[in-house]
Parts: C-alpha cells; sequence; structure tokens
C-alpha cells in the first residue's frame, strides 16, 4: 500500500510499504477514506518530537472502510461489521484501564507498549497515539491507504452515510481538541476567552468557547486570512500579533483586567514579532537545548486575568525554559492540559454535527491526492496559498 | 496508606536505622567511654570503660552487619541487647547493694547513678523491643532465609481488576509466560512443584524446578527455585486492594544469582538486558493482559517489548515478517488470521 513516510527534517515521502496486518485479536484494519495533516504533524515534520524516526508514517487524523476485524472485537462488539464507515479517534485506549473508565482516554494505560521511552521523558506516560513517535507506541499513522486499528471494539465511531467525510474527519481530533480547550476553561457569563493560534484546532476552540457562552472571543495570530476565518465562522475578535502588542491590547480590550480564561492552541513552535526573543528560543530549540519555542504560552499566561485558567492543548514534547512560575503562582492561576480524550467528547459532538449546529467544514482549504502529500506539507507549514487544513484522499 | 507499603522494604527500612543507630552508639561508647559511663550510671567502676569500648565495637558490627548485609542481621542486635541487659542488670545490682550496706557516705552519688542504671535499663529494654519488633519481621518476610543471589530487583503496578482474580491469574503458574518474556513455559508438576523454562543468553535454554514457599489467597505468593537450578532465584508478588476502587497494587520482588553476580548483571546492560526494566516491561504486559485480554503490540513491537527490541526498533511500519519467536499464550488467541 502507499503511505506517507518520513524521511527527515522537512522530508516526506508517498512510499509504498507493507500492508497492514492483525496483530492482536481486537484489532481493526480500516481502508482509509480521508486523512488530513494535522498542526501537530508540523513538529514531527519538523523533527522536534523525540524518539519520531525516519521511515515512521505519519497520521492520526483518519477515517474510513472496515475491512477486516479481529475475533475478539467481533465477539466484544457485534455492532461494529466489516463495511461499516467509521472514524476513528487519535488516541488509543483499552476501555478497561482505570482513565479510560474515568473518560480520560487519552491516558489509557495499555496502549502504549512502550510506555518505558516515555516514562523516561515524562515520569509517566499518555496513552499511545497513531503516528506520534516511537515513545508514544510507535504504532503507523492513519496517512496511508489502510491503517491497523487496535481495540476497534472501543475507539472507531460508526457515521451515517448522508454525512460527507468532511463534515465528521474533524471528530478524529481538531474539533474535540479545541472543544476540550474551551471545556476545560469552564467558562462562566461575562467571561473574555483569548486564543492563540488560528489554526484549525484555534478555529474550533474560539466556537467552542462561543457556544459555551463567552461574553468575547479574541483570537490571536499573524496570519491575515486566518483571523478573518475565525472572525467570520466564529464572531472571534481578531488581534495580528505582528500589527500590535498582544498584551497592551489584551489589556485595553479587557479594561486592565486581562482575559479570564486564555487557551494556547499554538504549542512548541510558536513565532513571536520580538525577533530577539525568537531567535533565543528558535536557536536553543535547533541545538536541542530546549525542546520547545514557547512563546504563545508565555504571553498567554503573563497576560490572564488574576485568578483566571490558562489552558494548554497546543502540542509540547518535552523542556521549556524561561517558564513565567512566578506570575502563576502569585496570581491564583489555573493551569489545565492533556491531548484530547476524544471518545468523551464523541457523541456530543456528533449530534451538533448531525442537527446542523456545528459546520466544521469550513476550515479545509485544500483537497489533496495523497500522493501529493509533501506538497499539502510543505504549504501548510509555510502557510502558503492561503492554506489552513489539507485533506489527503488515498 | 498500610496498602501502599512494600513490606519487604519497610522492614528493611527498619533494619537499615537500626544500623544507623548501632552507628550512633558505638562511636562514642569507643571514643569517649567515660562520659558514657557516667550517663550510665557506671562511672564508679573501674572495669566500666572498657566494657563500654567492647560494647562499642560491637556496636560498630552491628552497624555494618545492619547496613549492608541481609535483613536478618538485625538478630545480632537482639543477642546484644540480651548482653547489655545482662550487664546492666548486673550493675542494677551492685548500685542497691552499695545504697544499702553504705549508709553514711557516698550514699547521694549512688542514689543517683542507681537512678541512672534504672533509665539505661529502661531504654535499652526499648530499643530491645523494637529490634525483636524487626528481627521477627525478617523472619517473616517470604523468603529472608533462601535468598539466593546479589540481586534484588523491585516492580509494582495498578491493575483495574479485584484481588482475588489478579491472584488467581498469578496462582496458576503456567499464565506466567503470557506476559514474562523471557518464559517459554510453566509446568505444574504433580507433587507441588513446577517445572520452568526460559530463553537464556544466546537463544541457549535454561530450565529448573520451582516449589511454592508460601501463599495467602489474594494477598501474597512466594515461590523459590529447588537446588539444581542454574539460576537460582526466587520471587514474592504482594497483592492489595489499591485505594478508592482502583482495583488491586501488586508489587514483586525478585531475588536471582545471575552467572556473575553484580558484574554479570553490568555486562547484560551493555546488551540492552536492564533487569529491573524488563520486571517493570513484565508487570506492565500483565496488567495489559489482566485488563484487555492480550499483550498488545505495535508494528515496531510485534511481540510485546523487550528490553534489548527497545534499542533495535525499526521504522513504524507494518512489515511482512510474521513474529517468528514465541507466541505468548493469549487469553483469546485465534490472532493474526488472514483477511
Amino acid at each position: 500500500m502507499k503511505a506517507v513516510v518520513w524521511q527527515g527534517p522537512s522530508k516526506v515521502d508517498v512510499q509504498e510499504v507493507p500492508d497492514p496486518k492483525l496483530l492482536n485479536p481486537r484489532d481493526a484494519i480500516i481502508k482509509v477514506s480521508s486523512t488530513a495533516i494535522c498542526g501537530s504533524d508540523l513538529h514531527l515534520y519538523d523533527g522536534y518530537i523525540p524518539t519520531f524516526m525516519p521511515g515512521d508514517i505519519f497520521g492520526h487524523e483518519f477515517m474510513g472502510e472496515v475491512v477486516e476485524l479481529g475475533p475478539e472485537a467481533r465477539e466484544r462488539r457485534p455492532d461494529l461489521q466489516v463495511g461499516d464507515r467509521v472514524i476513528v479517534p487519535f488516541p488509543i485506549a483499552c476501555g478497561a484501564c482505570t482513565p479510560c473508565q474515568r473518560g480520560l482516554t487519552s491516558l489509557c494505560e495499555n496502549s502504549n507498549p512502550n510506555a518505558g521511552e516515555a516514562e523516561k521523558v515524562m515520569g509517566h506516560s499518555p496513552s499511545g497515539i497513531f503516528g506520534y513517535s516511537h515513545m508514544l507506541g510507535g504504532y503507523p499513522g492513519g496517512q496511508a491507504e489502510y491503517a491497523r486499528v487496535p481495540f476497534a471494539d472501543v475507539g472507531p465511531f460508526k457515521v451515517d452515510e448522508d454525512l460527507s467525510d468532511d463534515q465528521v474527519l474533524f471528530l478524529t481530533d481538531v474539533l474535540p481538541t479545541g472543544w476540550m480547550a474551551a471545556d476545560m476553561c469552564d467558562i462562566q457569563s461575562g467571561d473574555v476567552v483569548a486564543v492563540w493560534g488560528a489554526g484549525p484546532v484555534g478555529q474550533f476552540a474560539c466556537l467552542a468557547a462561543q457556544i459555551m457562552g463567552a461574553a468575547k472571543v479574541i483570537v490571536i495570530d499573524r496570519v491575515p486570512e486566518r483571523l478573518a476565518m475565525a472572525a467570520e465562522h466564529t464572531g472571534a475578535h481578531p488581534l495580528n500579533y505582528e500589527n500590535t502588542s498582544v498584551l497592551k491590547e489584551l489589556r485595553e480590550l479587557t479594561a486592565g483586567r486581562g482575559p479570564d480564561r486564555v487557551i494556547d492552541a499554538v504549542g512548541m513552535e510558536a513565532h513571536t514579532d520580538v525577533t530577539a526573543i525568537h531567535a533565543y528560543d528558535k536557536t536553543k530549540q535547533v541545538a536541542k537545548l530546549s525542546t520547545e519555542r514557547p512563546h504563545a504560552l508565555r504571553e498567554a499566561i503573563l497576560s490572564v486575568a488574576n485568578g483566571g485558567t490558562v489552558s494548554i492543548v497546543g502540542v509540547y514534547g518535552g523542556l521549556v525554559d524561561k517558564f513565567p512560575i512566578g506570575s502563576l503562582m502569585n496570581r491564583s492561576v489555573t493551569v489545565r492540559t492533556g491531548q484530547a480524550h476524544v471518545h468523551r467528547y464523541l457523541p456530543d459532538l456528533y449530534r451538533r454535527i448531525r442537527s446542523g449546529e456545528i459546520d466544521p467544514t469550513f476550515i479545509i482549504s485544500h483537497h489533496l491526492p495523497l500522493a501529493d502529500a509533501a506538497h499539502g506539507f510543505d504549504i501548510f507549514k509555510h502557510k502558503e496559498q492561503e492554506c489552513t487544513k489539507v485533506v489527503l484522499k488515498p | 496508606m498500610k496498602s501502599t507499603q512494600n513490606p519487604e522494604r519497610a522492614t528493611g527500612r527498619l533494619v537499615r536505622g537500626l544500623g544507623v543507630a548501632s552507628l550512633g552508639l558505638g562511636v562514642p561508647m569507643l571514643l569517649r567511654p567515660g562520659s558514657v559511663a557516667r550517663l550510665a550510671g557506671v562511672d564508679d567502676s573501674a572495669s566500666a570503660p572498657g566494657v563500654i569500648r567492647a560494647v562499642g565495637a560491637r556496636e560498630l558490627v552491628h552497624a555494618a552487619a545492619c547496613l549492608v548485609g541481609p535483613q536478618r542481621s538485625v538478630w545480632t542486635r537482639v543477642a546484644g541487647d540480651a548482653l547489655d541487659l545482662a550487664l546492666l542488670g548486673h550493675a542494677m545490682k551492685t548500685r542497691r547493694a552499695e545504697r544499702t550496706g553504705l549508709r553514711g557516705w557516698g550514699k547521694r552519688g549512688q542514689g543517683e547513678r542507681l537512678t541512672r542504671v534504672n533509665l539505661a535499663t529502661a531504654a535499652v529494654a526499648g530499643i530491645a523491643a523494637v529490634d525483636l519488633y524487626a528481627a521477627v519481621r525478617t523472619a517473616r518476610a517470604q523468603h529472608g532465609k533462601g535468598r539466593p543471589g546479589p540481586l534484588s530487583l523491585e516492580a509494582s503496578t495498578t491493575v483495574n481488576r479485584p484481588p482475588d482474580e489478579v491472584f488467581a491469574f498469578w496462582r496458576d503458574l503456567g499464565n506466567l509466560p503470557s506476559f514474562m518474556l523471557h518464559l517459554e513455559s510453566v509446568t505444574t508438576q504433580g507433587d507441588g512443584t513446577s517445572h520452568w523454562v526460559a530463553k537464556g543468553p544466546a537463544g541457549k535454554k535454561v530450565s529448573w524446578d520451582a516449589e511454592i514457599t508460601s501463599q495467602e489467597t489474594g494477598r501474597r505468593l512466594a515461590w523459590r527455585s529447588l537446588k539444581g537450578a542454574t539460576v537460582a532465584n526466587s520471587g514474592t508478588v504482594h497483592f492489595a486492594p489499591a485505594p478508592g476502587d482502583r482495583g488491586t497494587e501488586v508489587r514483586v520482588v525478585l531475588h536471582y544469582d545471575v552467572p556473575g553476580g553484580r558484574v554479570g548483571r553490568a555486562v547484560a546492560r551493555l546488551f540492552g538486558e536492564e533487569p529491573e526494566q524488563q520486571v517493570r516491561d513484565d508487570l506492565r504486559r500483565f496488567k495489559q493482559v489482566m485488563e484487555t485480554g492480550s499483550v498488545v503490540r505495535t508494528e515496531i513491537l510485534p511481540h510485546g517489548t523487550e528490553a534489548k527490541r527497545q534499542f533495535l526498533q525499526g521504522p513504524a511500519q507494518p512489515n511482512d515478517k510474521q513474529p517468528n519467536d514465541k507466541q505468548p499464550n493469549e487469553h483469546a488467541s485465534n490472532e493474526g488470521s488472514s483477511r
């Protein structure tokens, strides 16, 4: 089969690799119909996630048709059949461990057989994730013609035929991730919410904050068409950090209080208009002295109102430098984080799409054949051709 | 929080603590026997400094034994306590006799001395009680006596299943190879012993017989290899209910005598065989089997995790090579069916 394979920093290739086989009795094989490039794939693409190796297959946002089911998957979930059309949550969850049973599926204790490696870096291991480094399980990703899906009785979510791939594909990651970012903010009436990053996750975080009753949502980015998209589809107030001082502007907009809830939808490769800080972070990151460039996070922390909440869904891989812990501690700021517990949010978000309340297709800028994945990565990374989201068709 | 302590580790800490106490007593006894004699109310005795120095030297032996020796060394302290109590008893008797016999001069001094002797005796008796408690605990430690080698490994996990079920799965020794990757098979024999076959270095098979040395359903299981084993080994698994309805806490303590002892372990480490990591990985697979029904595999680890494979992981792609190693006995097998 064909698959999108990493070759090294900024190098991807579509290669012929063997077809996946069932390895566990609860596995399924999915014939992929649509798969998307995620902003967090760019961290892998650029080589900043430890233990992502040349030869690894990308992709944790994918959906398709069940073509094969292991015997135990059939036994445990009789309603799932070969031929069913499903979306696949990006965290792999067993459904039986304590975190899974408590709805914290991105912390599944059984889906990462390489947990020992993650423990060395993070102390404890989160769940395994498709196509997201060896320390998160070493699972081949879904940017391919076929994918093996473990715990098929738990993960795959059946979707109705009358909904298009584009309507439901983002339920695998970016929509629940943006939703959870806002959910963790525990938004109260009158709250002002600021979102760093107007990529797909940031767009959906703005949308979710709006739906959850925020008095005002502010979105911060530097790409004009992304800011315009957020303003149009989520009603967020756009703030371009290349034209203004973010901290000063946020003070102004909130009459000095600062936003009550701030969301980091950027992660480890933030840009900043302050050239010196950017150069400092970038140098440390390239020299592997720090895995992150946390400028958006620093700014979010400094700007949040006293007693406010910092919600982090942008992906970080390791260690951060110059972290404003004093600002957090002295001002009673709450920090909430996590890879999205997709399984928990799926039924509710699916209903909202079904009813027409949410139409997530507005983020798509490009449909490309799988064979053009390298081009897709390139324009997505450099924000060329107004690229906001690439959907690949195998 | 009783359930969160490994009983053997707690005993070990207690024994080491007593070793430090011995050190703290022994040094002043050797260096300042006069002060110690005054404190103990025996500074009137000409032989006291000599005896105290001897006791001090003995305390240092206790300290060395308890700090670096096996846990059961704490019994030497119990013996020392008996000796000390005998000496103090003698001193007490002398002080009493002197107080009644020599009315007049020195009466007040002797009275004070008697008080100090009494206090010292009470203190030693208290310490003796702690020593005895520790000693009895080491005797209760499941294989304190037959501990075969210098290597001791510990690992623990929490399994989201009730203790009785977790215990029962482990107690059925034939299940062990389903999550312990170095084991090929464990067969229970009629006489209560079991036959173990493991993969040794360079594909060589190693086998031995073992017996269950103690068990308490749902709480503890201990075993030991019988005479003639190439690698003498023993182990204990402690099971305890996890707080907050989280299932069962499983703690494993293994002792074994690898060829070459500590040097052997260092060499094994060079080849990617980190024993402690192996035990942790075994427990991780145990949890997977208990909670999900089988060992979880990925394309880079088609057999589950093996320490040495972690250094040699290929890319995360499907590959054509069938797992050529043993298939762990899954709960429900039938895997790898063709499309």
